[in-house]
């Protein structure tokens, strides 16, 4: 059983895709978080989800005409929070109805595509074409690289927005570049775990790591540990017992946190 | 501790100049028609009653709000023109504002704005741990790099967000009601800490605040607001003007120490 897993190419691509996939997701759930912005992943993946119905509809690349659309929301959502005064997850609702809405009416013109768009609504790692790993790869690489170099504007910012201003970090820049990022990996995620679960990727591992974490790069590498473990282990259940990679990936990741949070009480029931 | 050179090259007396500032959230003037100078080596306190503009016109200062009309000139450039914000620290009301869950460290809150500005640009990395350890014992924080800021009181968070800002060697720090929610012993020692580095060091200090009773015995300037700039002057002469007078009589508590 194991030698038909280390032999089998599904098994490497999607262990692969989800491994750089997973760093990229650790690295930017746990700013997402603190900038109080971890619905924009759910949100993004619905304008993404449009995308690949497009791109299905046109034949053409999917995932790379989601990251188009996905890309340009994410900046348009920034737009119109700056614009409506509307406080951000209403600028996102709006946002995330319209794709979907725009993906239902385009499965309507063409039936014949539903099915690979399932895909996308509940995640197929193990279908993951060998062009879609190292767009993934790349992809993934660029938004941990990203993320490094910009580390201390972005922590700065994130910390200590009005601050960071008047000390000349260039925050309206950092925005965008975040919800570029975030459109990317969100895009990337559809692939692996779909749409209804992907914000879990950004959140989970993230959240699990905020609960330990005494500094904050500590955060960060304990967000990836967490990311990379239950995607791997999750690609891996898929593989051995047939469960759906996606359910796998986030029961294990919801796992780590609720344990997390259990050893955490623990000191405070025993004391009572 | 604070770069002398920087000064000695540019030792012109004006640092902030504010003029014929006029302010308004689209409704009724918040600031009408303010001309305000801050000249190097002054410790100048902003005060006046609630809603007299006191906040609005330190952020027209650092450039976080622009006004309707008027013209900021820090370092002699207009404010838009103005690239070396290094040079400038500001430090908001109270900590408080901060996120309390914030998994950061001291020293993470340091080098994060040491290596976000330009400052670490070309020094080694052993300059900026150095720079941590020195502004952490100017503010009487020796050891505490790595604590976690949430763990911190009130107090000793305001002097970390102080530490940070003497991190990048600023010629200037203004200040937002730095101590609202701290207790009495722990704002009186916050301004002496003030008072040491305007008279220590030479930093120019703008702090807008209701505790005029606590700051009197270390600023050399006065600005009182109410929409209006109602007086700016010395300090000593303050206390002889009609604008005290009218401050009292509008039932402001001042405690005043005389020199």
């Amino acid at each position: 059983m194991l030698s038909t897993v280390i032999t089998s190419g599904f098994f490497w691509r999607a262990v692969l895709a989800g491994g750089f996939l997973a760093v990229a997701c650790g690295l930017l759930g746990v700013f997402l978080i603190l900038r109080r912005d971890a619905m924009i992943s759910h949100g993004l993946a619905h304008v993404a989800f449009a995308g690949v119905a497009i791109g299905l509809v046109l034949n053409f690349l999917p995932l790379v005409v989601s990251l188009l659309v996905c890309g340009a929301g994410s900046l348009f959502i920034l737009k119109l929070k700056e614009q409506t005064k509307l406080p951000g997850d209403a600028a996102l609702a709006i946002l995330s109805s319209a794709g979907m809405a725009l993906a239902i009416f385009l499965v309507s013109l063409r039936m014949n595509f539903g099915v690979e768009l399932m895909g996308y609504l509940f995640g197929d790692v193990l279908a993951i074409s060998p062009v879609e790993v190292w767009l993934s790869v790349a992809l993934a690489f660029i938004v941990t690289i990203t993320i490094l170099v910009n580390y201390h504007q972005l922590l700065y910012m994130t910390f200590d927005r009005e601050t960071a201003r008047v000390a000349g970090v260039k925050v309206g820049n950092l925005d965008k570049i975040l919800v570029i990022l975030t459109a990317i990996t969100v895009v990337l995620g559809l692939r692996i775990v779909g749409l209804l679960l992907v914000s879990a990727l950004t959140v989970v591992p993230a959240a699990s790591a905020l609960q330990l974490s005494r500094s904050f790069h500590q955060a960060l590498i304990l967000s990836t540990i967490f990311s990379l473990t239950s995607i791997l282990a999750g690609i891996v259940l898929a593989y051995l017992i047939n469960l759906p990679a996606s359910a796998g990936i986030v029961f294990l990741s919801i796992i780590i946190f609720l344990v997390i949070v259990g050893l955490k009480g623990l000191p405070r029931l025993s004391r009572r | 501790m604070i770069s002398r050179t920087n000064k000695e090259a540019n030792n012109s007396g004006t640092i902030i100049r504010v003029k014929s500032v006029f302010f308004s959230y689209d409704g009724p003037l918040i600031l009408e028609d303010i001309n305000l100078p801050v000249n190097r080596g002054d410790f100048l306190a902003i005060i006046g009653p609630n809603g007299s503009g006191k906040t609005t016109l330190l952020k027209i200062m650092v450039g976080l709000l622009k006004p309707q009309s008027g013209q900021v000139f820090l370092f002699e450039q207009k404010l838009e023109d103005f690239r070396e914000w290094f040079k400038v620290a500001y430090i908001q009301q109270n900590a408080t504002y901060l996120e309390s869950k914030f998994p950061i460290s001291v020293g993470e809150v340091i080098a994060s704005s040491l290596y976000a500005s330009r400052i670490m640009k070309g020094k080694p990395s052993a300059w900026g741990k150095e720079k941590t350890l020195q502004v952490l014992e100017l503010v009487g924080l020796s050891g505490y790099q790595k604590r976690v800021m949430a763990t911190l009181s009130g107090g000793q968070q305001q002097r970390v967000l102080i530490a940070r800002a003497l991190a990048s060697e600023p010629e200037i720090m203004l200040l937002d009601e730095p101590t609202t929610g701290v207790d009495h012993h722990t704002q009186e020692n916050f301004y002496d800490l003030l008072g040491k580095l305007n008279h220590d060091y030479q930093l120019t200090i703008v702090v807008v605040t209701h505790d005029y009773g606590l700051v009197n015995k270390h600023i050399n300037q006065v600005a009182c607001l109410n929409r209006k700039l109602i007086y700016h002057g010395r300090h000593e002469e303050f206390c002889q003007s009609s604008a005290f007078k009218e401050l009292l009589e509008g039932g402001h508590h001042l405690i005043v120490h005389q020199h």
